[in-house]
């Protein structure tokens, strides 16, 4: 019998944010961050850093000033969770990033908000200035703003989004030093994704065990998944960790899912035959929220040529192996499919993506081989004829 | 503070460096050379275009060796197979952007990105070639640089050497991802920028992206010209440096060969920018304390602090970013431009030549010499007063075209007149050199005396110190310059434009109180300009700062006031210092522009 998947209400559930503060200020910080580690939390924007340990890294800095960022430039294609978080319960989120500096010891906190997502703000700026009146009352110095994006997808990454915070060109660093160390002016800085910072809160209300009971080993909780593509029933749901990919067609599915993309354009694409055998989560296949469904009607063709176009014009261009790679793998499908260049080339295509992942700068340019190479594998034939 | 030191392997040797150091200078140090495109000794590190890097044992990305500081018990393979399977890909992607007409380059054969695709053998390109016809047209705007998108790989060296060195950023990198380049502002053509001809740009790109409009053809064009007079001036800063363009250390001192190449390559006489150096120094001497004297005096409203007006690029830096300042740049035209005119008219009558049928060209280290022959007030002899301007480089192109056999020429001497020099002048080349030489002659000529530093040597202006301060105490003066009794004259000196700019930023502020500054636009002085030999860094031009500095100590006459030939010249034809003669044919004026 197969297990149901499971709904879950931590993140869209109302909560009483200010007793959730009132609790956790009398609490050490120590407390708190252990709570978080012993939950199991990883970063919900997608690439899954433990999010205790980004709190123990930035509090044991020495610093006159810290930063908690909190990433809202949700860009990854097929995700749209941040966006609803964010209008349904903002006040969880600010609360989320109060809680961080507490832990980690900042009184300034950043909303970097999607510049597609400005419509929000007057809503964000009502929600802040209650929130800091509530602060006010529980006497916790920490104030929140934010800062708009200007619209490249490469500025999700945290080290350009705090290039772009800082008005310079949106452009990945080199690490180390990583933002707990030296992040936005230098500081240490805790950046972490809406999702994250609410469920933070979530443990900071209940305790780790609750969360920890939901999920697997590696995965653990629950986690707001943006549903698209051919399905009937499109949307945002919260669902606990640990199902499969056939558990999930099968609630979402038209019937006739070939293909589902796992993590949006720079996830994986999962064939039919693997349903079954994949596992979403980071034992699996990680997404931070994007799951698209493609049906029989669908060109395995285009749907590659079109992530592959986003990531020519969203790298930033600075490193060599995504700049020019990204044009390359775009322009070396085309060429296969004109029977400009023959099938073997694809081969060629792929020792290059497997440069691109371990030699580009940042997650951007090692991310793109996610979809080229499971694309490719999986529907060769679409591919080249 | 003492450093921690931390332990590693690389390539299987153990190794101890200090805390902080890169992978690439840890591999150095065992004499392990990883390649690399966007890095430079002189600029902050990028770690952009990874054909640096490496493998560290345990990691699933490969760090990038010049960006990434060695870890405790790091193990580093800087050969493996997956380094050079993502090495090979790397060079081959920027070779599938790049212009590769390597035969018909200006760098082949000084490319470092033909280099690297040679050491890799990188023979048919896999991947498709993606240069656009667009990026083919060349910006050929400026008379000083050339822009060639169609060669550029994004390294972005220029777009940090503009603003790391230069605090210009007439470069900078614009769009992103496949449209990602380097442009201008708005991108208008390199002439309509804040450009200052500088040339650094030049010096630091791997490839032929940035080069010099170069103007050989057009100098040999008229060497063979049966009705032309071609005459050649050398700058100072050119005798420490042509020398590498034939493989020779840097900071030989090769004065008497180029003399006897420029002979052999047809120029009909060979004269020295250095005797204009020298008239320089008599003319700006004369004017800073002619400046001192109506503000200590008369008290009137001088500009002081002076600035030096010798570099062409600093004269645009300042006509952009400090427009306000100009009534304080020296209206001494640089010694490339004395020389035009009086070539065109004093020596044009002392050898009976028609100044029309005179070509003057003129071997510089730099690039912005090149749009300063252009300005329209260059023409005080009535005719375009310097007709070509040719870098270090494009010399040494020359010399190879000849067929010249440059390290075993003998040794020739410059023609008279306009051929003899002076210590003082050849000091113009390293920074620090024009305060050095104006202060030898200036004290002289208010005390009586010689400088008091010993052997003429005035060690604290000299040195690769971004800003550098000093002062001189003015005692026993002669009865004529009484009001300059007791003064204590402040100094300072800056090269590199960014450090002009703080100095600029103090006196702006008035927190510094200087009488006279001299700056030089690019790093160590001309010795490190944009026309001078590939490549540059920091032990490279103290090596050509030596040569510099042996050459004045070599000179039997060691300061500009001394020079027989400049005493003449005032006897006969100019008169005095700032006379009326000096005025038409020796200073300038200076013309505001816009930041943008």
């Amino acid at each position: 019998m197969e297990k149901q998947i499971k709904k879950v209400d931590l993140i869209f559930g109302k909560v009483d944010y200010a007793d959730i503060l009132a609790k956790s200020l009398k609490r050490t910080r120590d407390e708190i961050i252990l709570d978080v580690i012993d939950s199991g939390l990883r970063g919900r924007g997608g690439a899954g850093f433990p999010t205790g340990l980004k709190w123990k890294f930035a509090k044991n800095e020495e610093a006159d000033q810290k930063y908690v960022i909190c990433n809202a430039d949700e860009g990854e294609p097929g995700t749209f969770k941040d966006r609803e978080i964010l209008t349904q319960v903002p006040e969880k989120v600010l609360a989320g990033m109060a809680l961080c500096g507490y832990c980690i010891g900042a009184s300034e906190g950043y909303i970097y908000l999607r510049g597609e997502y400005n419509f929000l703000l007057p809503s964000l700026y009502k929600q802040i200035d209650a929130f800091h009146k509530k602060l006010k009352e529980l006497k916790f110095d920490f104030n929140i703003k934010i800062c708009s994006g200007s619209g490249a997808y490469v500025c999700g990454e945290e080290t350009a989004l705090m290039e772009s915070m800082e008005g310079r060109r949106g452009e990945p660093r080199n690490k180390p030093p990583f933002p707990t160390q030296q992040g936005y002016l230098g500081k240490p800085t805790s950046v972490n994704n809406v999702e994250t910072l609410v469920f933070a809160l979530m443990i900071g209300q209940e305790g780790p065990t609750k969360f920890k009971e939901l999920g697997t080993f590696d995965s653990r909780g629950s986690k707001v998944f943006s549903v698209s593509g051919d399905t009937p029933t499109p949307g945002i749901y919260e669902l606990e960790l640990g199902m499969t990919l056939e558990q999930f067609v099968n609630e979402f599915g038209d019937g006739d899912t070939k293909a589902v993309q796992v993590g949006g354009a720079s996830g994986f694409c999962v064939a039919r035959k693997d349903f079954k055998s994949t596992l979403i989560g980071f034992e699996g296949i990680p997404t931070g929220g994007s799951m698209m469904l493609f049906n029989s009607s669908r060109s395995m063709f285009n749907i590659l040529n079109d992530y592959l176009e986003f990531f020519e014009e969203e790298s930033c261009g600075q490193c060599t192996p995504c700049r020019v790679g990204c044009q390359q793998l775009l322009k070396g499908i085309e060429a296969v499919k004109k029977g400009v260049k023959p099938p073997p080339y694809l081969e060629e295509l792929q020792k290059l993506s497997d440069t691109m992942r371990i030699a580009s700068k940042c997650g951007l340019g090692q991310s793109v081989p996610n979809p080229f190479n499971s694309i490719i594998k999986n529907f060769r034939e679409e591919i080249i004829y | 503070m003492s450093k921690y030191k931390v332990n590693l392997k690389i390539n299987n040797i153990a190794i101890s460096v200090d805390e902080g150091t890169t992978i690439l200078d840890a591999a150095r140090q065992l004499n392990f050379k990883i390649p690399t495109l966007c890095h430079h000794d002189d600029l902050c590190v990028a770690g952009n275009c990874r054909v640096c890097v490496v493998e560290q044992k345990g990691a699933r990305l490969l760090p990038a060796s010049c960006a990434t500081p060695v870890s405790e018990g790091m193990e580093i393979q800087t050969n493996s197979l997956k380094v050079r399977q993502a090495r090979k890909h790397i060079v081959e992607l920027l070779l599938s952007e790049h212009n590769a007409d390597c035969t018909k380059c200006f760098k082949n054969g000084s490319c470092e990105l033909q280099e690297m695709s040679n050491d890799y053998r990188i023979g048919d390109h896999v991947f498709l070639d993606l240069v656009s016809e667009k990026d083919k047209v060349r910006d050929i705007s400026s008379p000083s640089i050339e822009k060639d998108d169609s060669k550029c790989i994004r390294c972005q060296r220029c777009v940090r050497t503009c603003d790391n060195l230069q605090a210009v950023s007439a470069l900078a990198v614009t769009h992103k991802g496949n449209k990602m380049r380097i442009s201008t502002f708005l991108d208008k053509p390199m002439n309509d920028v804040v450009c200052t001809n500088c040339g650094q740009c030049i010096n630091r790109c791997p490839t032929a992206a940035l080069t010099e409009r170069n103007y050989i053809d057009e100098v040999f064009d008229a060497i063979y010209d049966p009705n032309k007079f071609v005459v050649v001036q050398t700058a100072p800063a050119t005798r420490v440096a042509i020398g590498e363009e034939f493989g020779m250390e840097p900071g030989s001192r090769v004065t008497g060969k180029m003399v006897t190449a420029l002979r052999r390559l047809g120029f009909d006489k060979v004269l020295d920018t250095d005797f204009t150096a020298d008239l320089t120094i008599m003319e700006e001497g004369t004017e800073l304390l002619t400046r001192l004297k109506e503000a200590l005096v008369d008290g009137k409203d001088v500009a002081l602090p002076m600035l030096t007006s010798c570099s062409p690029g600093w004269i645009k830096f300042q006509e952009h970013l400090y427009p306000e300042y100009l009534d304080n740049l020296s209206t001494c035209k640089s010694p490339q431009q004395m020389f035009g005119p009086l070539a065109k008219t004093y020596y044009a009558e002392k050898i009976n030549k028609s100044p029309a049928d005179m070509v003057v060209v003129s071997i510089m280290p730099c690039t912005a010499k090149k749009f300063e022959a252009e300005r329209p007030e260059m023409r005080g002899s009535g005719y375009k007063d310097v007709d070509f301007v040719l870098t270090t480089r494009e010399l040494g192109r020359m010399i190879h075209q000849a067929g010249i056999d440059f390290e075993k020429l003998e040794d020739e001497r410059y023609d008279s007149i306009l051929g003899e020099s002076t210590g003082a002048a050849v000091i113009f080349g390293a920074t620090g050199g024009v305060m050095e030489a104006a202060l030898r002659t200036a004290y002289e000529l208010v005390t009586g005396r010689e400088v008091p530093f010993t052997n003429l040597n005035i060690k604290p202006v000299r040195g690769m110190e971004g800003v550098k301060e000093a002062s001189v105490k003015i005692k026993d003066v002669k009865p004529e310059w009484s009001f300059l009794e007791g003064v204590e004259l402040n100094v300072a000196i800056a090269h590199g434009l960014s450090n002009a700019k703080i100095l600029m930023d103090k006196v702006k502020s008035g927190e510094a109180n200087y009488h006279f500054i001299e700056v030089m636009a690019c790093p160590s002085g001309c010795i490190g300009g944009g026309g001078q030999p590939i490549p540059t860094n920091m032990e490279i031009r103290k090596k050509r700062a030596a040569g510099i500095y042996d050459e004045d100590e070599a000179m039997v006459i060691r300061k500009s006031h001394d020079n027989p030939e400049v005493a003449e010249i005032y006897k006969s034809f100019l008169h005095e210092p700032l006379g009326h003669k000096s005025h038409d044919l020796l200073h300038t004026h200076y013309t505001p522009r816009k930041r943008h």
